[in-house]
């Protein structure tokens, strides 16, 4: 019944998959159809495909090492930066250390020189007025000898001998 | 039944047979016109309803109809038909997809670019995985089979279209191709040892030669298997949706319940167009395993 369906083409009578006079026609397109597709396939997309889906994948890999990498430079860098950091705190506490120990030592210094400055100063005071006490000695044995004379030349005008007088003022004022 | 004027006219003009199908399409049981006999006995009784004036006039067959493309004439083997129409349809959305959409081989893809690297990498994943690495060369042929199938499925599923997968010289020369070559694979490979696929050596020996048979049976099914699978699901699917579509048309405006349904159908029909696509190119990939590794 199905067979001589292609006389009445406009309705169906049966199944239209069972008129074998199609057959032909169907499997010759279909061939023509598989060939295109597997040309269009094989030649171009796939290749094509392949080749984004390696080169992503090769991006992917890359930016993971350099990521890596990165990473590893980053921890290297911290690495450094601490380790400058370390050091430049010791170094400060040298330096700080050092500069103390000048500041003491220059201190010292200045101490001891001030302390020298003082002891000369005193010392020369001190000489000073020892100079002054014996100047003052001298003038009071002078006062008191010129006294002396005048009182005596006032009292006894004979016996107004000079160096006798000094003399036993003198030995008053010693005494 | 009132219908019983028009089914004694079938008879007349088509036999017994044919009243049968026309209470299928007169009855509420239309509806399980879904295998294939029963469908075409529809269509057959709702042509006699037709000749016979009046009635319901659903035919689900006749958009399975291959047609020349230019005038009325008879169909040679290379007339240009409908087929060739959709077919060339079939070629240019896979050019679209695979060839347009990866036009700009960016590393980060556009859309139709991803739909393409995902199409690529599940038929290949399937072929490594169910194959085996040693069948990646056939990876571009199994390509080409699964989205000849999957395209011709979804632009069938476009309404008036013409579905070639749903005939079985289309599916079945798909089947055959399969066939012969997983056949000359597995004598060029393995030469005689390619046998031992029927021969089970893990069974006892009493049992061995009744299920070479067996084995040999069912080698030799695989490609009716394989073709009718396709061509039944992808048909059955149409025809019920026709014969709604049937019911709708009649119903007019009211015709709730078949828009309801042909809704669901055509759901359903969007899963079958993907999944048999599927199932026969992994059913490729596992007869091509048994070709390069043939023991059991």
């Amino acid at each position: 019944m199905a067979v001589d369906a292609h006389d009445a083409a406009a309705s169906a009578p049966g199944m239209p998959q069972l008129d074998f006079s199609t057959f032909p026609n169907q499997i010759f397109w279909l061939v023509v159809t598989l060939v295109a597709i597997y040309l269009l396939l094989s030649r171009v997309a796939l290749p094509r495909v392949g080749a984004v889906l390696a080169e992503r994948q090769g991006t992917i890999t890359n930016d993971i090492a350099a990521a890596e990498d990165l990473k590893r430079q980053a921890t290297e860098a911290e690495e450094a930066y601490n380790k400058a950091l370390a050091d430049a705190r010791a170094q400060a506490q040298a330096i700080a250390a050092e500069a103390r120990e000048e500041i003491m030592a220059e201190l010292a210094d200045a101490t001891a020189k001030a302390d020298a400055e003082i002891s000369a100063k005193a010392s020369e005071s001190a000489a000073r007025i020892d100079e002054i006490r014996a100047g003052a000695l001298e003038a009071v044995e002078a006062v008191a000898k010129d006294t002396a004379a005048e009182i005596v030349s006032a009292l006894a005008p004979a016996a107004a001998d000079a160096d006798s007088i000094a003399a036993a003022v003198s030995t008053r004022v010693k005494g | 039944m009132s219908d019983d004027a028009h089914s004694e006219d079938a008879v007349e003009t088509h036999g017994a047979d044919a009243a049968h199908g026309a209470d299928a399409a007169h009855g509420a049981d239309a509806g399980h016109a879904a295998d294939a006999a029963h469908g075409a006995d529809a269509g057959l009784a709702a042509d006699a309803a037709h000749g016979a004036e009046g009635g319901l006039q659903i035919h689900p067959m006749d958009q399975f109809i291959v047609q020349p493309l230019f005038g009325d004439g008879p169909i040679s083997w290379y007339t240009p038909t409908n087929v060739t129409l959709w077919m060339l349809l079939a070629i240019v959305g896979v050019a679209i997809l695979m060839v347009i959409g990866t036009r700009g081989r960016a590393i980060i893809p556009s859309r139709a670019q991803s739909v393409a690297e995902l199409t690529y990498g599940f038929i290949r994943k399937m072929v490594e995985d169910v194959a085996g690495k040693d069948a990646l060369p056939f990876f571009p042929y199994i390509m080409t089979l699964f989205l000849f199938i999957v395209m011709a499925n979804f632009l069938g599923l476009i309404p008036m279209s013409f579905t070639t997968t749903s005939h079985i010289a289309v599916t079945a020369v798909l089947a055959m191709l399969v066939f012969v070559t997983v056949t000359a694979v597995g004598f060029i490979k393995n030469g005689v040892g390619f046998l031992g696929l029927f021969w089970v050596s893990s069974a006892p020996m009493a049992l061995r030669p009744i299920l070479a048979i067996i084995e040999l049976i069912s080698y030799f099914v695989r490609p009716v298997s394989h073709s009718i699978r396709l061509a039944g699901n992808v048909m059955a699917g149409h025809a019920v949706i026709k014969v709604f579509a049937g019911f709708a048309g009649v119903l007019g405006l009211g015709a709730v319940a078949p828009i309801i349904a042909i809704t669901a159908v055509y759901g359903l029909e969007v899963l079958v167009a993907f999944i048999q696509a599927y199932v026969f190119t992994i059913l490729t990939c596992v007869y091509l395993r048994d070709a390069l590794h043939p023991s059991h």
